[in-house]
């Protein structure tokens, strides 16, 4: 993964998403191979590893002793550092905790909980932060809110790794995506690289007859009187596709073009669907 | 606050939050003890000359209370975390195995200091006790209330349910500190059990205490010494161990 990337770890369940997570982040141990964190092993160096990291676990856990400000300055601690609540103030207007910062954990619902946990994962600044499937079961308010935030910390040089059920999260964030099935990467490639390589464009026409002139690139999925459906392997075959439909003199009606979508990609790579 | 300082510190908060049940609660405990063997026993056993028996109790009674309290705060806290899952807070965060270890065990120290502390205010109320050797009473307060510290952190480390620690403190701690001489001087034991009485490292640590407040003791105070440190420095390292493997904490 590169510096300062947006990318995104997607797989089936079981596929060994949070396994790689955990083996970056030091709770597990990876029986072989090293894993390292803006360079830095993380076993031999694991303090820099760590410091490097921030992770947002996917179960809501959380401590029922204490109120949001003090788990905050507690976790600000674990990492060696002490007067930190100019920054814990920052990150928990941005995530919509300072109402509740005097609340205990306890008293929060899931939604707040989750906020916290993010919270967590940032008190330190680390330039590289994990979140494992942080919209599960979250409101789209918050979902609308935290995608902000992420992004801003992104913009802001963070690199990010997501893993997430929900594709089109995927799709719409990261720049860069690997896919895991069985504990093995079975595509790496830039978002675009991987829609464009593995599906193709959907282009669905309304014309002013039924017939279509001779020539025509891509091949014909669906054909219902005037409407037709085409699938194109890329732009090129698009734009031949429109010249070969002026020089026929057919008019066009309506027209569609649908981008490719990562869940064909997902399960034609993964194997789980046709 | 530098790591190390901040998990203590943690751990801390935590006992004093629920302070009606991490102290409150085990002074209540000690007290009741001293009523009724006290009364029970006042005037029929004499242990040391010109002692009664219920002044004889007082040191028992708080060095059990530092010793069950210390297991009891590492224990409890480290178990809980797992169970919660909470630990993945400190396991995430740059803390050594060293760091993990000593804060967990300074503040079973404290909660056993702190609880020992008030058991003793409170029977101070009930009965008239001079300290011969604070000194050597404090020493075996620290390092028996280390060693239950660190039993405390080994049971929480192996064990996945809160039952499991549950049944190494009633059938493991308990039954060794009820049989480590609390009540009683073992010299008034049959020769069989006052030899296995030697053998339970928590009478050293009782009669050590005790010596501290009436300068007799069934064993001679260094001696006791050393073996409750020998043992200290042997479950420190096995722990150390223990959580430098990272077994049953990082998979």
């Amino acid at each position: 993964m590169e510096e300062g990337e947006f990318f995104g770890l997607l797989g089936p369940n079981g596929a060994g998403k949070t396994t790689l997570i955990n083996v970056i982040a030091g709770l597990a141990r990876a029986d072989s191979g090293a894993a390292r964190v803006m360079g830095a092993d993380v076993r031999a160096d694991y303090r820099r590893a760590r410091r490097m990291l921030g992770v947002v676990p996917q179960e809501l856990v959380f401590d029922p002793f204490f109120t949001v400000r003090e788990t905050l300055r507690l976790q600000s601690g674990y990492y060696g550092l002490r007067r930190n609540d100019a920054w814990i103030d920052e990150v928990m207007h941005h995530l919509d905790l300072t109402g509740k910062a005097d609340a205990n954990m306890r008293s929060l619902s899931g939604g707040m909980k989750r906020r916290v946990l993010v919270a967590q994962a940032l008190v330190h600044k680390p330039p590289v932060i994990v979140l494992d499937e942080p919209t599960a079961g979250v409101d789209v308010e918050l979902r609308h809110g935290l995608w902000q935030f992420v992004r801003r910390m992104n913009r802001d040089g963070h690199s990010i790794v997501l893993t997430t059920h929900y594709l089109e999260e995927a799709e719409a964030h990261c720049a860069r995506i690997a896919m895991l099935k069985e504990g093995r990467i079975v595509a790496l490639d830039t978002t675009r690289n991987l829609l464009g390589s593995f599906s193709g464009l959907d282009l669905r026409l309304h014309l002013d007859r039924s017939a279509l002139p001779e020539g025509l690139p891509g091949r014909l999925l669906e054909a219902d009187g005037a409407q037709f459906r085409l699938r194109l392997a890329n732009y090129a075959e698009l734009e031949d596709a429109l010249a070969r439909l002026r020089r026929g003199g057919v008019v066009i009606r309506e027209m569609e073009l649908h981008p490719p979508d990562l869940e064909e990609v997902f399960l034609r790579l993964t194997g789980s669907g046709s | 606050m530098n790591r190390f300082a901040t998990l203590c510190h943690k751990e801390l908060l935590r006992f004093f939050k629920v302070s009606v049940q991490t102290v409150a609660a085990p002074v209540l405990t000690s007290l009741l003890y001293l009523v009724i063997f006290g009364q029970a026993l006042e005037g029929r056993l004499a242990i040391y000359e010109g002692v009664r028996y219920t002044a004889f109790l007082v040191p028992g009674l708080v060095m059990m209370s530092v010793l069950q309290n210390a297991f009891a705060n590492s224990s409890s806290s480290l178990i809980q975390s797992k169970i919660t899952g909470n630990i993945v807070f400190v396991l995430l965060a740059p803390i050594s195995y060293g760091e993990f270890f000593a804060a967990y065990v300074v503040a079973a120290i404290a909660r056993g200091l702190v609880v020992g502390g008030c058991v003793l205010a409170v029977t101070l109320w009930f009965v008239e006790l001079r300290v011969h050797a604070p000194l050597w009473a404090l020493a075996f307060a620290l390092l028996g209330a280390g060693l239950l510290g660190t039993l405390g952190l080994i049971a929480a480390v192996v064990s996945e349910k809160i039952d499991q620690v549950a049944a190494f403190q009633n059938f493991v701690i308990v039954p060794l500190t009820f049989l480590s001489g609390v009540f009683y001087s073992i010299h008034s034991l049959p020769p069989v059990w006052q030899q296995l009485s030697h053998a339970n490292p928590f009478f050293y640590m009782v009669d050590g205490f005790r010596y501290g407040f009436f300068g007799v003791s069934d064993f001679p105070p260094l001696a006791s010494l050393a073996i409750v440190f020998a043992s200290l420095l042997a479950v420190s390292s096995a722990t150390l161990g223990l959580l430098r493997s990272g077994y049953k904490l990082r998979h």
